[in-house]
């Protein structure tokens, strides 16, 4: 498949995620966002989240004055205390929620409007209980639905199917019955049916949950591969390496607030750890004896192994 | 009478299917111990739970082959009543485990320990004591049905705490939670264990959860148990890469210092504990 839109550069290392708030394409004016028609790829709108706060129907208060922009083809990794707000915020960028107060925007269009059909062809989902999102009795026919809403049918229905589920790893299990999977293969195949769906933004909560450390692996696959080609990736997780090791920006969330937003080097930082703790987060541990050795910031072991190579060659020469 | 879970060449197989999901799986949980159970997905870590806990094949179906006793008595033989007593079971999806029919969180916790029938004086106790062990007082009036997944996870643990069991069996109870939450209720768990003997069989794949608390280490393998022993050297094993188990994070490091050709040093040790 080829690229989405315009979009950060690919290939050069993590930045500050000002960097990429700044390399932002600007806002079109089309009305509509994420157009489909087979063959075309769709542009890759920017988000915004503008003062948006979220109250659910029983009073609880999840959200509070959320201010966010990612931009196009961004990769953001959405980490926070169990109740900070993290999954009900990934849920206004599909208007499976609606703000209490506040506005979000796809490439500055407000979706309060879009339908919720519409805004599946921008906005793939992938719950964080597979099980509120699966009700097929065939794992193939599963995949297809999201799809076939979008109104692909025939030979490339078939295509983004199959490819999903080899993208997955459940290519074997097209005709099983979901209930028949364990946990870890259902969240699988809830990510497959998100992954049909071709969406140019793709929000997953906790897909690494219950995974085996080949079914991290495929999900870090997944991410990079969607983020290569282009596509804005934003993931909830508890999981700081794989954090630290496939997003771009870290977005930290308390008591329904971003408390850090930056680069994993800098949200992981030593500078940070403080607020990090607070927020009942831990740095992942290449960050923290990197800190002890006085190698600075390295927050993936990759990081870790070439500071110290770095400190060797220098006390060697 | 011999005291703990005995399994003794347990094989199993679930109704209609094909193929054996446990084969010839002997394990030990004596009180008072934790013993962490890991391998790849797939391999029956969740399914050795259910046969644990008993629920496989008495309630679930299926054909269970060899020994399951609990407390010198084989749980085929056991009512249910008495099984879940003296068995805690939390299964992997915790948001399944809410009894829905409760309208908040403390009587949620509650709701296992009225049916036990103690006094009421009793259940409260038990519930805040269940609500502290894993940080969540500030929980109880709201309604479990509408939390978040960590949060819900956190009140599965609450209630079968609540039930005060003599084994626990644990089917991945941190896999929503954060850091903080997660290294909560392995603190819980390995004091309940000492002060109140209580045997906890932990099935994670945070091993560094089980570094922090387990006695003991099993590596299941396609339904059989590959290898097990004192959880220090299970952990370090290589062979759990093969397996599709991740190692703890310092195991990882290590690991990746050395394979780099860079020398260990007890000053990198030292930064890694
Ligand atoms: N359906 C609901 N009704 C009322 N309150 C809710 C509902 N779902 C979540 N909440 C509350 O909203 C707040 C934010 O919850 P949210 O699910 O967004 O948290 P989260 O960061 O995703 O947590 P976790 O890491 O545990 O998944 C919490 O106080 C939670 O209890
Ligand atoms: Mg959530």
């Amino acid at each position: 498949m080829s690229g989405f839109g315009p979009g950060v550069d690919r290939s050069a290392p993590a930045a500050s995620a000002g960097a990429f708030a700044d390399s932002r394409p600007p806002a079109s004016d089309r009305s509509g966002v994420g157009s489909t028609g087979p063959g075309s790829a769709p542009a890759v709108p920017s988000i915004e989240f503008e003062a948006v706060s979220f109250a659910y129907p029983d009073g609880t208060r999840a959200l509070s004055q959320i201010g966010l922009r990612i931009g196009s083809g961004e990769s953001v990794a959405i980490v926070g205390q169990n109740g900070s707000g993290k999954s009900t915020l990934v849920r206004h960028l599909n208007g499976l929620l609606r703000p209490t107060t506040g506005r979000v925007l796809l490439d500055g269009n407000d979706v309060r409007p879009i339908h919720v059909a519409r805004l599946a062809s921008s906005v793939g989902l992938a719950f964080q209980n597979p099980d509120c999102q699966l009700f097929s009795g065939r794992v193939s026919t599963e995949v297809a639905f999201g799809p076939r809403n979008l109104g692909i049918h025939g030979g490339e229905l078939e295509e983004r199917v199959r490819a999903a589920l080899e993208e997955v790893g459940l290519d074997a299990e097209a005709s099983t019955n979901p209930y028949d999977l364990g946990y870890s293969r259902r969240k699988l195949l809830a990510l497959a049916s998100v992954l049909a769906m071709r969406t140019p933004i793709l929000a997953l909560d906790e897909p690494t949950t219950g995974q085996d450390a080949r079914g991290v692996a495929r999900v870090r696959d997944v991410v990079a591969r969607a983020f290569g080609e282009g596509r804005t990736v934003i993931a909830i997780s508890h999981d700081m390496r794989f954090v630290a090791e496939s997003f771009r920006r870290v977005v930290v969330m308390r008591e329904g607030c971003i408390v850090l937003d930056g680069a994993p080097d800098v949200v992981f930082g030593e500078a940070a750890w403080g607020e990090l703790r607070a927020s009942y987060l831990e740095p992942p541990l290449p960050s923290v004896a990197g800190a002890r050795l006085g190698l600075g910031a390295t927050v993936t072991e990759a990081a870790f192994v070439a500071a110290l190579e770095r400190r060797a060659g220098t006390i060697s020469r | 009478m011999s005291v703990g879970i005995r399994l003794d060449g347990v094989s199993y197989r679930y109704a209609g299917a094909a193929a054996t999901s446990l084969r010839n799986v002997g394990l030990e949980l004596e009180p008072g111990r934790v013993v962490g159970v890991v391998g790849a997905n797939e391999s029956g870590k969740s399914t050795l739970c259910l046969v644990v806990a008993g629920l496989a094949p008495a309630v679930i179906g299926g054909r269970l082959e060899g020994s399951v006793r609990i407390d010198g008595i084989e749980t085929a033989a056991m009512r249910p009543h008495d099984l879940a007593q003296r068995c805690g079971l939390l299964s992997q999806n915790a948001a399944t485990q809410l009894s829905g029919t409760t309208a908040t969180v403390f009587e949620e916790v509650g709701f296992g320990p009225c049916n036990l029938g103690l006094p009421v004086a009793d259940v409260v106790q038990r519930v805040w004591a269940a609500l502290g062990a894993v940080g969540i007082e500030s929980l109880a009036p709201r309604d479990p049905a509408r939390l978040s997944g960590g949060q819900g996870q956190l009140v599965a643990i609450a209630s079968i705490l609540a039930l005060r069991p003599r084994y626990l069996v644990l089917d991945e109870p941190t896999s929503e939670l954060d850091p903080a939450g997660t290294k909560l209720v392995a603190e819980a768990l390995a004091r309940i264990a000492r002060d109140t003997g209580a045997g906890i069989l932990l099935v994670e794949h945070k091993t560094d959860v089980l570094a922090q608390i387990a006695d003991e280490v099993v590596v299941l393998e396609r339904g059989a148990v590959a290898f097990s022993g004192p959880a220090a050297a299970v952990l370090a094993d290589p062979r759990l890469v093969e397996l599709g188990v991740e190692s703890p994070a310092a195991v990882r490091l290590e690991r990746a210092v050395r394979t780099s050709g860079l020398e260990w040093s007890a000053a990198l040790a030292k930064a890694l504990s």
